[in-house]
């Protein structure tokens, strides 16, 4: 409190009327001045200056209060996260966690039959997200690779079961693990070359591998059709029935929830295995962890490689559910998209992708009376995140590994 | 018996700079040595040399952990030559920051561990048992160098000399005859620097393990290493006990008279 009051001081008050003023004249001339070509005049709108000047005082005034307040917080270090909390109630409280976990599981089973077919097709597409963004995270949140490809992979996914069914009439369950699979090797592939590469030149050069791509798909037409794409790609079926439209769509969206509970289960398990320190070690310091006996091109194609997995995965998902693909689905932008739900949800952290999903999947979709200021928001929300929680809106908690010793007396 | 660690006109340029030049060094088994010179003279380059960060421009590395068979290590890659034994901290701490102390410590034993892919996804008998065992001796390397009740700690929230003290636990951890230790008392108190001493010394005599150690400390240098190797440009100047460097003119002349002295 005693800070807020701060900020009422009039050494404080002054720096906001400096900024005010300086933004008053900045944007004085397209704010105010408007100047009819046609008659010869100009109209000065001197309303909007008032408009200018008060929203900048309030906005200067906050932002220094929240930036106050981080630095604040940097020294005490007393950030218990959400995922803390929750875990240390479920702890506490085994009972609580079972009913909680009850309702979860009855939510998701009611949800595609309490709801329209057009809300069980967002929330699968959000699902799908949940699934790219773990399979990314694996790359960037805990390999600390900058990836700007990774729609490539998933677009592997969805020629593979397109173009299998088109010339071999293979069906989608099949196709699952194929998609997957060739994912995989082409991200074996990718992470050859850029073994020596990091950071900007990493981001760049998978950039560019991701469009390669797509281009490929847009003008190899003997292969893959070309921009018009593939259609009549058909829905997933269960041992052999067909489903109408409604029932598939629901069909999918219990897929993509098996999908999703895969996805988690063995991510955990991997994140917390040999292999997964060795990701997260490289992710810190490659030179210390090549010190320390981590084979860094063991380490940088496994990432690679299960990332792509998923990519993979998702992809044969992706078009069964849609039943058309063209290679415009797979533009830089998705892969952006998928970077952000890692990077805004929280990196390395399951939780947070999965937060990151439903936020930048489903919140668009809900606020669809937005959609013109999509991208400004977008923006915004990602520069606040980088100054006010750069890890995230979920920051990973590392594994807190028991000792089942006697002697667990100081050693000092 | 052959040195477990032999250089023989070992070089290394960059472009036109001779930062280690035509050096001759070995160290025995058991011997706690000491590599001193100003700042800039290559120690540090010397270090990135052995370990495999650079690789050589001329001369050779041999190792012999056993002490009799040599084996030549010019250009391997730092990971397998921290696999053959040798192991490292860094002058700059290097630490894995936002991995907890005991994690820290974990990936020290990664190649002392074998866990694949589909050990970790199925969870088999074997990989949950090299995962308890990892986990418990890590802690007890923890217990040796007294980090314990930082073990669930993030790295980068240690106190300086703390994290010194870790980066020779991760080093320890992956099971090396000879641990090299860049500087490690850069930037410690005295009572701390003590304490490393005397860590120093009950490495040596626990573990077994040789000790090739860069210091600008002159009093912990003078007080735990049996001999000590004296580089100037990049080039070795003397050699010999530490009585024998303190009276060597040279060596008074390049570093020691004004460090000691003043
Ligand atoms: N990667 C490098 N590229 C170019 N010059 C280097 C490199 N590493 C070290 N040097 C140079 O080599 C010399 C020795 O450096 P260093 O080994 O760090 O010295 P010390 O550890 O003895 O203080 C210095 O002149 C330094 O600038
Ligand atoms: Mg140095």
């Amino acid at each position: 409190m005693s800070n807020l009051v701060k900020y009422f001081s009039l050494k404080e008050i002054k720096k906001s009327l400096v900024i005010t003023l300086w933004f008053m004249v900045l944007t004085f001339p397209i704010m105010v001045i408007k100047v009819n070509t046609i008659e010869n005049t100009v109209i000065w709108r001197w309303g909007y200056l008032a408009i200018i000047a008060i929203g900048s005082f309030i906005l200067s005034t906050l932002w220094r209060y929240m930036m106050e307040r981080k630095s604040l917080q940097a020294g005490k270090e007393s950030k218990i996260s959400l995922q803390q909390k929750l875990r240390e109630m479920g702890e506490k409280n085994p009972r609580l966690k079972r009913g909680a976990l009850a309702a979860v599981v009855v939510l998701v089973v009611a949800y595609p039959f309490a709801t329209s077919m057009y809300q069980t097709g967002i929330m699968t597409t959000a699902l799908m997200y949940v699934v790219l963004g773990l399979g990314l995270n694996i790359v960037v949140g805990l390999g600390g690779l900058l990836h700007l490809g990774y729609a490539a992979f998933y677009a592997v996914g969805a020629y593979t079961y397109a173009l299998l069914h088109v010339h071999f009439g293979i069906g989608f369950w099949v196709s699952l693990p194929i998609g997957a699979g060739l994912a995989t090797i082409l991200g074996i592939l990718l992470a050859i070359p850029v073994l020596r590469l990091r950071g900007d030149y990493l981001a760049i050069v998978t950039l560019g591998f991701g469009e390669i791509v797509r281009i490929i798909l847009e003008n190899w037409n003997d292969f893959s059709y070309g921009p018009s794409g593939i259609a009549n790609i058909p829905r997933p079926t269960l041992f052999g029935i067909h489903f109408k439209l409604q029932q598939a769509t629901i069909f999918i969206y219990f897929i993509m929830v098996a999908l999703v509970v895969f996805t988690i289960f063995i991510v955990r398990r991997l994140e917390n295995s040999r292999m997964g320190r060795t990701w997260i070690a490289m992710r810190e310091d490659e030179i210390a962890s090549q010190s320390m006996g981590i084979d860094i091109t063991k380490t940088k194609v496994t990432t690679f490689a299960i990332g792509a997995f998923w990519a993979g995965m998702i992809g044969v998902v992706f078009a069964a559910k849609t039943t058309f693909i063209n290679p415009a689905s797979f533009t830089l932008w998705e892969s952006i998209i998928i970077l952000c739900i890692v990077v805004i949800g929280g990196m390395g952290s399951i939780f947070g992708v999965v937060v990151g999903a439903g936020i930048l999947i489903l919140l668009p979709e809900y606020l669809r009376a937005f959609s013109q200021y999509r991208m400004l928001l977008f923006g915004a929300i990602l520069v606040l995140m980088m100054v006010f929680r750069p890890g995230g809106i979920v920051t990973n908690v590392r594994k807190v590994y028991r000792i089942d010793k006697e002697k667990t007396g100081e050693a000092e | 018996m052959v040195p477990i660690l032999e250089t023989k006109n070992l070089t290394m340029d960059f472009g036109g700079l001779r930062a280690v030049d035509n050096i001759n060094f070995h160290i025995n088994e058991g011997e706690i040595v000491a590599l001193i010179g100003p700042n800039g003279a290559g120690k540090t380059t010397f270090f990135n040399c052995i370990t495999g960060v650079y690789k050589p421009t001329g001369g050779d590395i041999f190792i012999a952990p056993d002490g009799t068979h040599s084996e030549r290590i010019n250009g391997l890659k730092p990971n397998i030559v921290t696999e053959k034994g040798l192991a490292r901290t860094f002058q700059n701490i290097r630490l894995f920051q936002n991995m907890t102390v005991l994690e820290n410590v974990m990936i020290g034993r990664h190649c002392r561990l074998s866990a694949g892919i589909l050990g970790a996804i199925l969870r088999t008998k074997a990989t949950l048992a090299e995962e308890k065992k990892v986990v418990d001796d890590s802690y007890e390397i923890l217990e040796e160098i007294g980090l314990t009740k930082f073990a669930n700690e993030f790295a980068k929230n240690l106190p300086y000399g703390a994290q010194r003290r870790l980066e020779i636990a991760r080093a320890m951890a992956t099971d090396p005859f000879l641990l090299l230790l860049d500087e490690p008392a850069a930037g410690m108190n005295p009572q701390e620097t003590k304490e490393l001493d005397e860590m120093i010394l009950h490495i040596r005599k626990n573990k077994k393990i040789s000790i090739l150690l860069i210091e600008h400390d002159m009093s912990l240098v003078m007080s735990v290493s049996e001999k000590i190797f004296v580089v100037d440009y990049g080039k070795l100047i003397a050699e010999g006990t530490p009585d024998e460097i303190k009276k060597n003119p040279e060596v008074i002349k390049a570093y020691l008279g004004d460090e000691t002295d003043a």
